[in-house]
């Protein structure tokens, strides 16, 4: 018990001082994790419209791989965006590897499949409401796919933080391919495994309750901004 | 303005699953007024529109318009019976099939917001669409078909589970917009209404067209039995 309150004691320390280490590490999770998200966003919504309106032999094969990969195991995913990007890999020439681009590229292919399965299942159901009349006006397969997205707006931010929140909390992937080095790739999960390792558990505490601060905060403003609940139902 | 009219249906047939929804249909459409589909449940009227339409598939025979099949589908609009909200405000409901046809977007918005003062929405445009009432949201599917100016419009039981005064407001519209020269083509569970709105009658039974007639004609005396137990309102199946 003593640990947790220390650590919260420490985390609170930490924020009313505004370390300069912490103030970093937490803008540089952020900066990455808003990055993948971004990117990560417009691949998958546009995928997982075009996956409610398109009908193919193997939809139904792409839409049960897409579920399955949202159980994607990071360390994995890492080990093999480590293996791309290392010197020897296809990338390497790049130069990528211990960057916090290699750390977004990582997080993109780990939240994508989320982000694109969550969106798909609403769009799908927007999309057998909205079958007829689209097709009634005949509207283009690129104009269905943007009313979807327009008019499912609530239920795909809903996927976004889904996918933020995957990608925040994230450790394995970005330990591998970021390395975790000072000043230049350490976000606030690897330095709360870092500072686990080293047995200092108050200041990993505090930086885990920070951790959990910046998600909620985060998650409530995107909500307030985006006004859901308040306007009825979409 | 290439005219849709006459249009001729030649054995159609929609099927799903191998039932046969509706056909072989023989029709000939040469776009004066009203042509009221009635028949008992089930009789496929709503399959019948859609066809015609062309958002059911066409598994055989064919239906020829005046004009090519492009234009034709643009020039043709459809109401459900479920009226389709879509989730957005009314004043965007209207102007999206403006905004499909490429129109820029205050274009749009202004002949919607004069479509909704048709309609009786002028106080609802800033309103959800999904939050209007049963009646609003039926005015809202015809002011959203009849905003592109339709040579014909096509309507799959307007008034089914409205009130009277919802299904007054709606048929002084349908005749608004049949005197502005639209061609509409309904179907009708309400005898009253197919009265009051008919100028031709077409009585489906089993999927097919078993009895059409000039409503006159139609509702002084059909010349089948079916239609005769049908309008005395006996039950047909």
């Amino acid at each position: 018990m003593t640990d947790l309150w220390d650590g919260l004691r420490q985390a609170v320390w930490l924020l009313l001082t505004l370390d300069p280490a912490l103030v970093e590490i937490t803008l540089r999770s952020l900066q990455v994790t808003v990055t993948a998200l971004l990117i990560a966003s417009s691949i998958a919504f546009p995928l997982a419209a075009w996956l409610a309106v398109r009908r193919f032999r193997l939809r139904r094969a792409v839409i049960a791989v897409l579920n399955a990969l949202m159980g994607l195991p990071p360390v994995v995913v890492g080990l093999i965006v480590y293996i791309l990007l290392s010197r020897s890999g296809p990338f390497g020439v790049l130069g990528l590897l211990f960057t916090p681009t290699a750390m977004i590229i990582a997080q993109v292919i780990i939240i994508v499949p989320l982000i694109a399965s969550i969106a798909h299942q609403s769009l799908r159901d927007l999309w057998s409401e909205y079958h007829d009349l689209l097709i009634s006006m005949n509207a283009t397969q690129g104009q269905r796919i943007r009313a979807l997205l327009w008019d499912a707006r609530r239920a795909l931010l809903t996927a976004a933080l889904a996918g933020f929140g995957r990608a925040i909390g994230e450790v394995g992937a970005i330990m591998i391919v970021g390395g975790n080095i000072d000043n230049a790739t350490r976000v606030l999960t690897t330095a709360i495994a870092l500072e686990t390792g080293r047995g200092d558990f108050a200041l990993a505490l505090g930086l885990g309750f920070v951790l959990i601060a910046l998600a909620v905060t985060i998650n409530l403003a995107i909500h307030w901004l985006g006004r859901t609940e308040v306007e009825g139902r979409w | 303005m290439v005219s849709l009219f006459p249009m001729t249906a030649r054995g159609a047939v929609t099927r799903r699953r191998g039932k046969v929804l509706a056909g072989p249909v023989d029709l000939t459409l040469d776009g004066d007024g009203v042509t009221v589909v009635i028949g008992p449940n089930g009789a496929g009227k709503t399959s019948f529109l859609r066809m015609l339409h062309g958002i059911a598939r066409l598994n055989d025979g064919r239906i020829d318009w005046a004009c090519s099949l492009e234009e034709a589908r643009r020039e043709q609009a459809f109401v459900f019976q479920r009226p389709v909200m879509m989730r957005r405000s009314v004043r965007d409901n209207i102007a999206f099939p403006l905004r499909l046809q490429g129109l820029a977007r205050g274009a749009a918005r202004d002949r919607a917001e004069d479509w909704a003062g048709r309609v009786g929405l002028a106080e609802a445009l800033d309103r959800p669409a999904t939050q209007l009432s049963g009646g609003e949201q039926q005015k809202l599917a015809l002011a959203r078909a009849l905003v592109r100016n339709p040579q014909a419009l096509f309507l799959d039981e307007p008034c089914a589970s409205l009130d009277g005064r919802a299904t007054r407001e709606i048929e002084a519209i349908l005749v608004a917009a049949r005197a502005a020269g639209t061609t509409l083509i309904m179907s009708t569970h309400d005898m009253g209404q197919a009265r009051r709105l008919a100028d031709d009658v077409v009585f489906l039974k089993g999927g097919r067209i078993h009895e059409q007639a000039p409503a006159e004609t139609f509702f002084e005396g059909p010349a089948t039995d079916a239609a005769q137990a049908f309008l005395r309102g006996d039950i047909v199946e």
